[in-house]
């Protein structure tokens, strides 16, 4: 018996179907991502969403969350590329346990990280006294506390993406810039920036994702207070207790517009082209 | 320019310790084996990678000298480096690959691009002035880093390996424009390279490094008729015939006609012959080979696993016998003998570069 086209055209499909046990345990993790959403978007209460969502202290807190949240992001950038270049570039005795210092707020819960704010910026911190005695600065319970507490969690994202787009990069290509007449800040602007301008792009979406949706350190270390330290975040939380129907539009409304940075962005910058050229 | 070297580099696994001395408007190619401990002289001489011992001064200024604590910057040594891979910046065009080194030292933009652009005219690049490095061919992204490095108009052009990378017809293509440059400039170059080819067409002089030390230098053709290692006897010692192929034929510009295999493409071209392919023999011989001639011998240079024959004929030929072919032969200088050479024995380079 001779097999058809289309015979052929099955089974070479089929040699090449995924295991039934693997489809079946990536659907229920997919599910496990979709229902809550799926969930939120069912038990909104979509007749009154435009309006819950256009109320002042809505606007307020979304006004504040972008404020708080662009301001941290560029933080971590003019930090956040040094101290990745100094990470990637410079051996140096105890690197390992610098980058650690930098990188455990990623793992740290986020409420702890609060806390060590706290201790060391607070009335009774660290460097509390110094900075109001020199800048007459308060940083707990106010908005410049949001934007450290969110820098404190998002940088991090930051200098691991850039860490490691200047590990991978061709140092040799530096080298010619260096042998044409480049300072070595001149070749850092003109050839490394943007060699690994994807990496900034992609390294600055997900610092700005994570303060954006930062709460545990902000409710600690400063506070809940409308429209100077209540992010969109820290209103649902309020809300939910008032509220639920506006928990749940500004919940849907946060999670619309992180999607669509993320997707619009950073595969954009990670995913595509724009890498180096490999020969 | 005239440059003086003295470079001790402790590497892992072995030392560099060599002298090159290049005087002003010189082009003078360090030859050897990979692993040799070329690249690294190179970086050090650039300035990318200091001396450990040693000195570097270059028009009797002193560029890296650990004694005294001096180092240059590459930056400031304005030394022109075309490299192996030709490491062109992706995200700028070739004009401004070019451009770069006169932007990084202070030119404006439009009288850099101006500069920039009548480079690669001369390397007949103009056409591809906007094309970013990863659109451009091997060869053409060669001669865009050849026309960044000679645009700064450096006192020293350092090649590390730079036809290398290029397969045979490009490689003949770039190696052209390098001489059209070496030739036009009085400048001086300093060619890093494995290929005696290279060498030979490029250079004055040479200077062979094997396992971080000079085993050899001086002109080509006492480097051919005067092997010092193995390396040089079998790889730089080979007798380079220029000529143009026509149907399996080589005719050098003197006329004389050297069968080569029949497959090879017609045009300009090196024909190659291992020295110990050249047989010799005290009578005519018979047989299959195809080139014969007859030959006086000049010179014999007698090692104790091989001796190395400088003849002249119609064309110059360098042989080398084995210590019993020697004896059989009892050779001296002025004596005449018949020299063969199989056309299959003969290897081709094409050369497009005249």
């Amino acid at each position: 018996m001779t097999s058809t086209v289309g015979d052929r055209r099955r089974r070479a499909r089929r040699a090449n179907r995924p295991p039934v046990i693997a489809v079946l345990m990536a659907g229920i993790a997919v599910a496990f991502f979709a229902l809550p959403f799926f969930g939120l978007l069912w038990r909104v209460p979509w007749s009154e969403a435009w309006s819950l969502l256009t109320e002042p202290e809505s606007l307020e807190a979304l006004r504040l969350s972008v404020y708080c949240s662009l301001w941290a992001t560029a933080l971590a950038v003019v930090f956040g590329t040094p101290l990745a270049w100094v990470l990637a570039r410079y051996g140096f005795p105890g690197r390992r346990i610098v980058r650690a210092l930098c990188l455990l707020s990623l793992v740290l819960p986020p409420v702890v990280g609060g806390v060590a704010l706290f201790a060391a910026f607070g009335r009774r911190g660290l460097l509390g006294d110094p900075l109001f005695d020199w800048f007459g600065v308060r940083l707990p319970f106010s908005t410049a506390g949001v934007v450290l507490a969110q820098t404190f969690v998002g940088m991090p994202f930051f200098v691991l993406t850039v860490e490691a787009a200047l590990r991978g990069l061709d140092r040799r290509t530096e080298d010619a810039a260096r042998t044409l007449g480049a300072s070595p800040w001149y070749a850092f602007r003109r050839v490394t920036l943007p060699a690994i301008k994807p990496a900034l792009f992609a390294g600055a979406v997900l610092a700005w994702a994570r303060a954006f949706g930062e709460f545990g350190a902000t409710i600690t270390f400063a506070g809940n207070f409308p429209g100077r330290t209540r992010t969109l975040p820290l209103a649902v939380y309020l809300a939910l207790e008032s509220d639920p129907g506006q928990a749940l539009v500004l919940s849907v409304f946060m999670i619309a517009i992180s999607f669509a940075v993320i997707v619009g962005l950073r595969d954009r910058w990670l995913g595509g082209s724009g890498d180096g050229d490999p020969t | 320019m005239s440059l003086h070297a003295r470079v001790i580099v402790g590497l892992p696994d072995f030392r560099l310790d060599v002298v090159v001395d290049m005087e002003d408007g010189e082009t003078v190619a360090v030859l050897g084996p990979n692993g040799a401990g070329k690249s690294t002289l190179a970086k050090v001489i650039a300035g990318l990678r200091p001396l450990d011992e040693g000195l570097i001064r270059i028009d009797g200024v002193v560029f890296d000298n650990p004694d005294t604590g001096v180092f240059v910057a590459p930056e400031q040594r304005n030394i022109g480096v075309v490299f192996q891979d030709h490491r062109l910046f992706p995200h700028l065009d070739a004009l401004d690959n070019v451009a770069f080194g006169l932007r990084a030292r202070g030119m404006s933009r439009t009288e850099a691009r101006r500069v920039a652009l009548a480079w690669l005219d001369r390397l007949h690049l103009g056409d591809h002035a906007g094309q970013r490095p990863g659109t451009l061919s091997g060869g053409q992204a060669q001669r865009v880093a050849l026309a960044r490095a000679l645009a700064g108009e450096p006192r020293l052009l350092l090649m590390d390996e730079p036809l290398a990378a290029l397969d045979a017809t490009t490689r003949a293509e770039v190696r052209r424009d390098l001489r059209t440059h070496l030739g036009e400039t009085t400048s001086s170059a300093l060619l890093i390279t494995h290929d005696p080819v290279d060498a030979y067409s490029l250079a004055d002089r040479v200077i062979v490094i094997e396992d971080g030390l000079v085993t050899q230098s001086g002109g080509l053709s006492d480097v051919t008729t005067h092997p010092q290692s193995r390396y040089v006897a079998d790889l730089v010692g080979t007798n380079l015939v220029p000529g143009t192929i026509d149907a399996g034929v080589l005719r050098t510009g003197d006329g004389v006609a050297i069968a080569v295999p029949a497959d090879a493409p017609d045009g300009p071209a090196f024909a190659s012959i291992r020295p110990g392919s050249v047989a010799l023999h005290r009578t005519e011989p018979e047989g299959s080979a195809r080139n014969v001639w007859l030959v006086e011998v000049v010179e014999l240079d007698v090692r104790a696993d091989r001796i190395r024959v400088r003849l002249d004929g119609p064309i110059g030929l360098v042989a080398e016998l084995t210590p019993s072919g020697h004896q059989a032969l009892a050779l001296r200088s002025g004596d005449r003998v018949w020299a063969s050479v199989k056309a299959s024995e003969v290897g081709i380079s094409e050369d497009f570069s005249r």
